[in-house]
């Protein structure tokens, strides 16, 4: 068999895979062994997802939680960086911060929002926080690692070109730090998007993707549930493949840092 | 570290006395508890001037109490059981399963064209948005609890298993093949080993998962014992002391279950298998 042939044959096998489960699921739905308003059927579904979008009320909660999402990386971003180089680069502020990170890291978010919700009340700054929480020790740790991998050979060769320690920092060490940044940032964006649906349901107000999967279950919503859950996955499937693929092309790619995988 | 242990062993060897190494030691214990002090120091500054409610942010000697009633009174105990118990289920089924659906998607080009899809659509959605909907289901309890956290670790585990047999170098399997082994005796002693560092790192990973999402899954699934939800139910009493001694025995579980667990079981198998360097 051809490799042309068999990628078709993969891609009506997939197809049909999908097909077959949807047409369970629709057929469950429909048979009425479970309650219409628990297992609603995809048309209802689609429906639902279309009109919430429709009447801007999807938008509305996706533009807070991804509101609450960058805000919380980008605090991680501003902090983590930083102190991660720090880290890899003096040997006193590694011997200061690793002891606490390693204790600090084992602590799921999750188990910090109650204290948070003591602390901040409900609402944005809260879920903030446990995104920013989320978001801080993979890429600390990734660029600690990061910065630490940077072959000593680079160091001493740009150092004997004469490259003072500005160009040094700026041309060698965070280029070939970047890989593992970026893995970093991917990881903590993971984390964060889980985090941020998490700190929602427990802690948030009116607005935002993760409450309103959980205030629709109070009233058996359960198409509200799966129209969110579609927009949830379709969010985080984009920003993991669009927008850090796109960063990955334009920086450690071009930089030929790793090399291109085929896909 | 590797260099300083060398050295010290050097050191050690060539003075002919423990004294240094016992020095060397104690500096390094030294330098571990000190950050620990000095945030507690500050931590226990900022409660005593009571510039936040008492209430809110105990002293390290409230937190302390609280922690050893809670143990003594066998309270903290059940919360930890329950929890590890249901953690032990979850990832069990997400173990099993995992590891076979893996096995299926590496070995078997039907089964992996026709399942990859599910799993790259249904894996990307985190895992706590699956929550309302599955006490939906299953109602609110036990059986949501556990098998949200076996539905949510399992997708790791596939991903890596998958990887991992399909990573099992061909001319392993052609050599092995070649010299007569029958189907069983491939999987076993060529298949199995060649994927299981993947496999591992799928389990790791996963069992790090299932542990932050059953702390919430706790909060949320209104199951009567669990740590999730000692810590949760404690702020309706604004019992702060309380959130924080579990939070600590939730951070020593997470510690222990990446330190021990899982490097002893790597350690057992691929480290002497020789599939993995030491580390």
């Amino acid at each position: 068999m051809t490799e042309q042939k068999q990628r078709n044959l993969s891609i009506i096998r997939g197809g049909l895979t999908l097909l077959a489960a949807a047409a369970l699921y629709e057929g469950l739905a429909r048979s009425g062994i479970f309650a219409k308003a628990l297992l609603p059927t995809i048309p209802t579904i689609l429906r639902t997802l279309i009109d919430m979008i429709a009447d801007g009320t999807m938008l509305e909660h996706s533009a807070y939680t991804l509101y609450r999402v960058m805000f919380g990386f980008l605090l991680a971003v501003v902090f983590a960086l930083p102190l991660g180089i720090l880290m890899a680069r003096s040997k006193r502020v590694e011997n200061f911060c690793l002891p606490l990170i390693s204790a600090l890291m084992p602590i799921p978010s999750f188990a910090l929002v109650p204290l948070f919700m003591l602390w901040f009340g409900i609402g944005n700054l809260t879920t903030i926080l446990i995104v920013f929480y989320a978001a801080t020790f993979p890429m600390l740790f990734n660029t600690w690692a990061g910065v630490r991998s940077v072959n000593p050979l680079w160091l001493r060769a740009a150092g004997s070109m004469g490259a003072d320690e500005q160009r040094l920092f700026w041309k060698v060490i965070i280029p070939g730090a970047s890989p593992f940044i970026i893995t970093g940032m991917r990881q903590a964006f993971l984390r964060c998007w889980i985090a941020v649906v998490g700190a929602e349901m427990i802690a948030a107000s009116d607005w935002g993707l993760g409450w309103v999967i959980f205030d629709a279950k109070e009233f058996l919503n359960a198409d509200v549930m799966l129209a969110s859950l579609i927009v949830i996955g379709a969010i985080g499937f984009a920003f993991e493949r669009l927008v850090f693929g796109s960063i990955e092309r334009a920086t450690v790619l071009r930089w030929g840092m790793v090399r291109a995988t085929k896909s | 570290m590797q260099n300083a242990a060398t050295t010290i062993g050097i050191a050690a060897a060539a003075s002919g006395r423990d004294g240094e190494a016992f020095r060397e030691r104690l500096r390094v214990v030294w330098r571990n508890t000190f950050p620990f002090l000095v945030v507690g120091a500050i931590w226990e500054i900022v409660a005593l001037t009571g510039v936040f409610p008492r209430q809110l942010f105990p002293t390290l000697e409230q937190i302390a109490t609280s922690f050893v009633t809670l143990s003594l009174n066998g309270i903290l105990l059940h919360h930890t059981v329950e929890t590890l118990l249901r953690l032990l289920i979850g990832f069990g089924l997400a173990a099993a399963c995992g590891v076979g659906i893996g096995m299926m998607m590496g070995r078997s080009r039907p089964a992996e064209d026709s399942l990859l899809p599910l799993v790259s659509i249904l894996a990307p959605i985190p895992g706590l948005a699956y929550t309302p909907l599955f006490l939906l289901w299953f109602g609110p309890g036990e059986v949501s609890a556990v098998l949200l956290v076996a539905f949510v670790s399992m997708f790791p585990v596939i991903y890596n298993t998958w990887t991992g047999v399909k990573a099992v170098k061909e001319i392993w399997l052609r050599s092995a093949q070649a010299m007569g082994a029958n189907n069983q005796r491939l999987f076993r002693t060529v298949i199995l080993p060649g994927a299981l560092p993947y496999i591992l790192t799928g389990l790791r990973l996963g069992l790090g998962q299932a542990w932050r999402i059953l702390v919430a899954v706790e909060m949320l699934a209104a199951v009567p014992w669990g740590l999730g939800w000692l810590i949760f139910g404690a702020r309706e009493f604004l019992n702060t002391d309380a959130m924080m001694a579990g939070v600590i025995v939730i951070a020593v579980i997470g510690l222990l279950l990446e330190k021990f667990v899982f490097a002893k079981l790597e350690h057992y198998t691929v480290v002497r298998w020789g599939m993995m360097g030491r580390t």
